[in-house]
């Protein structure tokens, strides 16, 4: 066991667990933010995507030792009052269905939004690789950039 | 431990909830405008059922009484109460009921049912409540009941400009006799059924708040994780916990009948635990392989089956005496149903009583399984069911529930199993593979006059013998077969018909072409000849059959040609629904690319026009996912796809740019609409490619024919 200290959502948080731990049960385990889901525990499906500083990462697979003092935003911190654009697209897209999936894609959206304010159908294409098992797709990729032209 | 705080913070609301039959409160964030508590919290609710409550303040509670996998009737269901109790959509409370079999009758999901089954019935539970809110009013004013009306939570007297809200009138309503002649509301007055209602819970998915059985955090909980059997024929023998033990956070480990079970203080400590196990499993059965199947498939479909599921006229003959016999195998392999959110279950069995908490499309059956595998009465077991991470028949058997279960009754600690994802794809109950021997007979005028398929799937469930075009031909057999095995098959979104939609609207597109016909007016056609000259038993309704291809036809400009795209067309009946669909590809890199998707579909009366069209979306991603990259393979027992990388799903650079929707504008009940739209796609989306490139998918995943250049 040791001790970290990582940036959660603009806090501080001190953590005392094993440093193979991935990220992802930091978050659910010990400061209680679930809303970052396990898909697969082997960054293939995103449902654990955040973001580390500007970038998404998945976080099944990203041990809480490496995070250093890198910060990390989950979907919990991504806006006050859940009226990032992003998760405004989301609802006005009426996005999920069973909605497990969906913190993840949200993370990674705005991931490609701080990298392209205005993405293309490739761009999202070779941006946003999370599963959606209930196959939502056509609504993401509307939502994607329909978040890019309130962002404008 | 940590725990969430509990996410009430007011006894008012607690009241509603209890008095509503228990449940999570989902709804929370609706009440944030609510004035704290007052003494007008303590008077008395009006409930004349389990499905709603109207409070003096004049909060609205509904009901959502069955599981939510992303269906949808978590929103759709509270909507026909709504529309007939005649409220403000944007100012009513949502709460998901508990399981509570006296309260709320079925509340299974599966069988794309649930809108189906209930509408008429809780829209009665609807109107119930208005027209004792009329009579409450009524009596008020000492004016008929015939001069009132609703609107939007106030009775209104129209003459003399009287109002009175829900709220007001909600304690006198209680006391009003229960109608017994209800009146629903005509389909033309209708304000909330057919419109585009949201997702109730988008807000709580898109911040992230604890929704789904995984987020269960309860006082003293430990998480679990579970050692399982390695393959299909395989028990528990023996184990050694001495290294899982030694893992810091680890608390207990446990075995029931048949599993190993790591509790812990977090979850990657019982993962590592589980992981530490030394097990020792021995053979208990066959340890059966894909290739074996297959090659009994292989056997078997060219055998006669001695009770064909339908019969009618003379297969045999007609195949004799045709001028010539098409004759083609199709093969759908096995799928895993891979929900997004891992098997899990909550589960505090202590002193002879059960609290269980989690995902289950079926809480009655668990209820009953869990009682039976305990020894204690189905009355001593609370079953909470929150959001679930999707469904797709997979929690339709109880094995989850059951396992945490017995797990926490020998641990005697609350516990939350979780299972991870390479334990999902080693114990599923999955989608049979498949094999269709389809034979056509085309007699001397170049019609075709015979038909008959053998075919077999692993456990049964093979043909839906009475799917179109039987009824429109004279000589029509179907042999279904099963071979027996002790690989788990279960039934996946929309069963049998995932896979025989596949070959056999693969089939009759194979026919059209060898008789040169359109593929659309070919169906037309024996559409037709099923309304002038049925055979047997036609279980679809012809007009609606057209209806459906008619406007597919027109929505996907089927007889426009564009240079470099192609368009494949099916149409399927199942759930009481028809739909077809028109998907239009382009050959990219030596690869099929599918740019766009069409479907036309009558399912009655549409219930949430944005969850309706989000469900028919989904289904063809959905399937056209599955029918691409998707399959399982088992080698002795063992599945050889552990997870996403080897288990491909569908994402977004394969899912077409576009699905368009239409649905027939009818005011008929609702029929189902989870699965339908499904067992066409992988069909149209393979008649498409033969238009390409004249090669004919019979077996599927099709990207298995195509190699990138």
């Amino acid at each position: 066991m040791a001790s970290y200290t990582i940036t959660v959502n603009n806090k501080q948080h001190t953590v005392d667990v094993s440093p193979d731990t991935p990220l992802l049960w930091v978050l659910r385990d010990e400061l209680n933010l679930v809303g970052t889901k396990f898909g697969c525990g082997i960054a293939q499906c995103g449902a654990c995507t955040v973001l580390m500083n500007d970038n998404a990462i998945r976080s099944c697979s990203y041990p809480v030792s490496a995070v250093g003092v890198n910060k990390i935003t989950t979907i919990e911190g991504l806006s006050d009052n859940g009226d990032h654009p992003v998760q405004q697209a989301w609802d006005e897209m009426d996005v999920p269905q069973c909605g497990y999936c969906q913190s993840g894609q949200v993370m990674a959206a705005v991931a490609l939004l701080k990298r392209k304010p205005h993405p293309t159908d490739e761009d999202i294409n070779a941006a946003m690789s999370n599963i959606c098992r209930c196959g939502t797709y056509v609504r993401i990729r509307k939502a994607v950039h329909m978040a890019a032209e309130k962002t404008k | 431990m940590k725990q969430v705080p509990a996410n009430i913070s007011r006894r008012h609301f607690l009241k509603i909830t209890s008095l509503a039959g228990g449940g999570v409160l989902f709804g929370f964030e609706l009440l944030a405008n609510v004035a704290p508590e007052t003494a007008a919290d303590a008077a008395p609710l009006f409930s004349p059922n389990a499905y709603l409550s109207i409070d003096p303040k004049g909060i609205v509670t509904l009901m959502a009484p069955n599981p939510e996998i992303g269906q949808g009737v978590k929103t759709s269901l509270p909507m026909l109460l709504a529309e007939e109790l005649d409220v403000d959509w944007n100012k009513v409370v949502i709460n998901q009921a508990a399981f509570d079999k006296d309260k709320y009758g079925n509340q299974s999901a599966g069988g794309s049912g649930a809108i189906k089954g209930r509408y008429e019935p809780i829209r009665k539970a609807g109107a119930v409540a208005r027209m004792m809110l009329i009579a409450a009013a009524a009596q008020t004013w000492s004016v008929p009941e015939s001069e009132c009306s609703t609107e939007n939570g106030f009775v209104i007297h129209a003459a003399s400009g009287k109002k009175l809200s829900y709220g007001e009138l909600a304690t006198k309503s209680a006391s009003m006799p229960v109608p017994e002649n209800i009146k629903l509301k005509d389909p033309s007055a209708f304000k909330i059924i057919g419109k585009r209602i949201k997702n109730i819970d988008n807000r709580n998915i898109l911040t992230g708040k604890p929704l789904f059985g995984i987020d269960t955090r309860r006082e003293g909980m430990l998480f679990c994780m579970v050692s399982r059997p390695p393959a299909f024929g395989k028990k528990l023998k023996s184990f050694d916990d001495t290294e899982a033990r030694k893992i810091p956070g680890v608390k207990n480990v446990v075995r029931t009948d048949t599993v190993v079970a790591v509790l812990a203080t977090n979850t990657w400590a019982a993962r590592k635990g589980r992981d530490a196990l030394k097990v020792e499993w021995e053979d208990a059965g066959k340890l059966e392989s894909t290739t074996e199947h297959i090659e009994a498939f292989k056997n078997l479909i060219q055998q006669k089956s001695e009770k064909p599921d339908r019969n009618d006229g003379d297969a045999d003959k007609a195949l004799s005496g045709a001028k010539k016999v098409i004759e083609s195998v199709y093969e759908v392999p096995v799928l895993s149903h891979a929900p997004m959110e891992p098997i899990n279950f909550f589960a505090d069995v202590r002193d002879g009583k059960a609290d269980l908490y989690g995902p289950t499309q079926v809480p009655g059956r668990a209820r009953t399984d869990v009682a039976k595998a305990l020894g204690i009465p189905e009355d001593n077991i609370t079953l909470g069911l929150p959001r679930q991470g999707g469904g797709f028949g997979r929690k339709l058997r109880s094995d989850n529930v059951v396992e945490a279960a017995q797990i926490s009754a020998v641990a005697k600690a609350p516990i939350q199993m979780l299972w991870t994802r390479e334990d999902d794809m080693q114990g599923d109950f999955y989608r049979p593979n498949g094999m269709y021997r389809y034979r056509a007979a085309i007699n001397n005028n170049n019609e075709l006059d015979g038909w008959y398929l053998t075919a077999v799937a692993l456990n049964g469930r093979a043909a839906a013998a009475d799917n179109f075009p039987a009824g429109a031909l004279a000589n029509y057999r179907v042999d279904g077969q099963g071979l027996t095995s002790n690989i788990q098959t279960g039934p996946w979104r929309a069963p049998t018909h995932n896979a025989i939609g596949f070959a056999e609207q693969s089939f009759l597109d194979e026919i059209a072409h060898e008789l040169k016909k359109d593929p659309i007016a070919f169906r037309l056609e024996l559409l037709e000849k099923a309304t002038t000259n049925p055979v047997g038993k036609v279980n679809y309704n012809v007009e609606k059959f057209k209806g459906v291809i008619n406007q597919v036809r027109q929505m996907s400009n089927w007889d426009k040609k564009t240079p470099g795209r192609f368009k494949g067309f099916a149409a399927y009946y199942s759930f009481s629904t028809y739909v077809a669909e028109v998907a239009e590809v382009s050959i990219v890199n030596g690869k099929p690319k599918v740019h766009k998707v069409w479907a036309a579909v009558n399912c009655g009366q549409v219930v949430n026009l944005s969850g309706a069209e989000n469900q028919v979306q989904g289904a063809i991603v959905d399937g056209l996912g599955h029918a691409m990259y998707t399959a399982i393979t088992l080698d002795k027992g063992a599945v050889q796809q552990k997870n996403f990388n080897t288990y491909k799903m569908m994402r977004m650079q394969d899912a077409p740019l576009d699905v368009e929707v239409q649905f027939v504008a009818t005011n008929e009940a609702p029929t189902g609409l989870g699965e339908p739209a499904l067992p066409p796609i992988a069909a149209v989306v393979c008649n498409a490619i033969f238009a390409a490139t004249g090669k004919r998918i019979r077996r599927l995943p099709f990207n298995e024919a195509f190699t990138a250049k």
